[in-house]
């Protein structure tokens, strides 16, 4: 029996350790490569410039285009999806009877798993032409309308792990809120929420983490233009975008332009290493107090 | 015991409570005297919590729970379970303090501005003055005067549950519901808990849930008896406690069952 125990152990032990190393496998082989694609193009250069022209004759390293496009895609998804997102898990958790929650939620579900290439067109062939009727000077690729599809395509998570924070709220704790004479809007506000604050923003950083990842909307509907611009009527290019762009065309093993995905993933891995950490940092700091 | 001469608070008439098809309270008939303290005793399942979850008006916070009769709150002889009346504004006359303390994930000081702020009260002057008021009121100010802005969730069980009662007294409620206040506290902050409702019944009237014989005997006045949903006896907690003129009442003091 003792025997029995410890090869379970064991067995379960390595398949934990398994993701582990495959984690680090892709840190050590994105830094490697990093570090090669270092050798040629200056850290700074690679940082600070604002031209993104790796493949033409005479190139041009400067990531930032690439992230400015993903900063801007991303806090349009995330004032689409956070606010959305937010205010379903309130209704879901706080309002809706029990036969409606049980009905909704699978829906919710279900545009989860919508694949993401049918959100893609939909950005492309429908809510630009659309948003071109109010807004004439909006180019065919943007980045507008796949950060608005992104958000709403993020809502299901966002609003799903904030649900699931809020349900944990013990009964008791809105009990002491309405005993108090509050309403259910304000037991929500000022007591459900902050008592499940964490899990909100572990919701949240999620979200982020998403959309910063998100690549086939992007890819579609946003212009594969490394454009340096905050403006969201522009086309823009993302660092997922970029990725795909290079891996799908025929950019030979080896070479600088071939090294530019992986200082190009690295900078999208830093990012959403830095979202994480700030989402680790609430989690520890705004302690759960129930 | 002579009606005449005491001041209702409250008084429940031909109350029945029922949790979808359960019958929890038969027609219960209570006065309740202003401020004094009133203890409901019983074993466990008899109806003490459904009855006083009744006053507040807390079962209308969950479906298919259904009141019959009347609970009138004196002097103005509003009917405090008729579908009429807002629950919301029964609960701001009535305040609660539950069995396992309840703080909200919020400051000491918050916790016990929370039901003026819900009032719409937010003036500083108004709101410190009844922090320090309400926290003295519940004994607890001298522990935590110098700490108003740390976490509620960082004090003892004992303060905790005095920082609830903080809470209910911040908005001067007109009843204070106790359910089992003590059960999860040890000797010391319950002696102290007792201390504070008799001294707060010179303020406020006091209706108490216990477990407790020995509780009951040193903090109320009157003791209700309750047995299968129904009030089997009530009057003066000495005259319970020294002669019960219900055989199941005194089996119930002496310990025989429950
Ligand atoms: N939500 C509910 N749905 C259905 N029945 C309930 C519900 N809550 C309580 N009851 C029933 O109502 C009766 C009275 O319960 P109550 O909680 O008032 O008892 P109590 O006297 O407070 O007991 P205790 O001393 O154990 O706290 C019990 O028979 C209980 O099973
Ligand atoms: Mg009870």
């Amino acid at each position: 029996m003792r025997i029995r125990e410890r090869i379970i152990e064991t067995g379960l032990f390595f398949s934990a350790l398994s993701s582990v190393f495959i984690t680090l496998g892709i840190v050590i082989i994105l830094t490697y490569e990093s570090f090669g694609f270092f050798k040629e193009v200056a850290i700074v250069e690679f940082f600070t410039g604002t031209t993104w022209m790796p493949l033409f004759a005479e190139p041009k390293f400067g990531i930032l285009p690439l992230v400015s496009g993903t900063l801007l895609t991303t806090a349009i998804a995330l004032v689409v999806a956070l606010p959305l997102g937010l205010i379903s898990a309130i209704y879901l958790s706080e309002y809706a009877p029990h036969r409606l929650r049980e009905m909704i939620k699978p829906v919710l579900e279900l545009l989860a798993a919508v694949p993401t290439v049918v959100y893609g067109y939909f950005a492309l062939f429908f809510l630009t032409p659309f948003l071109q009727n109010f807004l004439p000077e909006l180019s065919g690729f943007n980045a507008i309308s796949p950060g608005i599809i992104m958000g709403i395509m993020i809502v299901p998570y966002v609003s799903s792990v904030s649900e699931d924070a809020m349900k944990a709220v013990p009964m008791y704790i809105r009990e002491g809120s309405y005993a108090m004479g509050a309403t259910k809007f304000q037991t929500a506000f000022k007591v459900v929420i902050p008592a499940a604050f964490s899990g909100i923003a572990a919701a949240f950083i999620m979200g982020i983490s998403r959309a910063i990842g998100e690549t086939m909307v992007v890819a579609i509907a946003a212009g594969m233009m490394p454009n340096f611009t905050f403006n969201p009527m522009e086309p823009v290019q993302t660092l997922t975008s970029y990725i795909v762009q290079v891996s799908l065309g025929d950019v030979p093993h080896g070479t600088i332009e071939y090294r530019t995905i992986f200082a190009a993933g690295m900078t999208l891995f830093l990012m959403t290493l830095f979202f994480n950490i700030i989402g680790f940092w609430l989690r520890k700091r705004i302690r759960e107090a129930y | 015991m002579t009606r005449s001469a005491i001041e209702l608070k409250a008084e429940a008439k031909n109350l029945n409570f029922y949790y979808g098809p359960v019958h929890a309270l038969k027609n219960i008939n209570m006065p309740i005297e202003r401020r004094k303290v009133t203890a409901l005793i019983g074993p466990s399942g008899c109806g003490k919590t459904t009855f006083l979850r009744c006053f507040n008006r807390m079962h209308d916070l969950y479906p298919h729970n259904r009141y019959e009769g009347e609970i009138i709150l004196y002097p103005d002889k509003i009917n405090i379970i008729s579908p009429e009346i807002d629950p919301i504004e029964i609960r701001m006359q009535i305040s609660m303090v539950f069995q396992k303390p309840n703080p909200f994930p919020k400051s000491i000081y918050e916790n016990v501005a929370y039901g003026l702020r819900v009032r719409g009260i937010s003036r500083k002057g108004i709101l410190d003055e009844a922090v320090e008021k309400s926290l003295r009121g519940a004994a607890l100010w001298e522990e935590v005067k110098g700490r108003l802005n740390s976490l509620a969730v960082d004090l003892s069980g004992g303060q905790q549950q005095r920082l609830c009662i903080a809470r209910a007294l911040a908005t001067g409620p007109r009843i204070l519901l106790f359910d089992e206040p003590t059960s999860a506290l040890d000797p010391t902050a319950t002696s102290k808990i007792e201390e504070l409702i008799i001294e707060l019944k010179n303020e406020v009237t006091i209706i108490i849930v216990t477990h407790n014989m020995q509780q009951a005997a040193r903090v109320s006045d009157y003791t209700a008896f309750m047995y299968l949903g129904e009030i089997i006896e009530f009057d003066k907690t000495d005259k319970i406690f020294t002669a019960p003129s219900n055989r199941l009442t005194e089996e119930y003091i002496t310990g025989r069952f429950g």
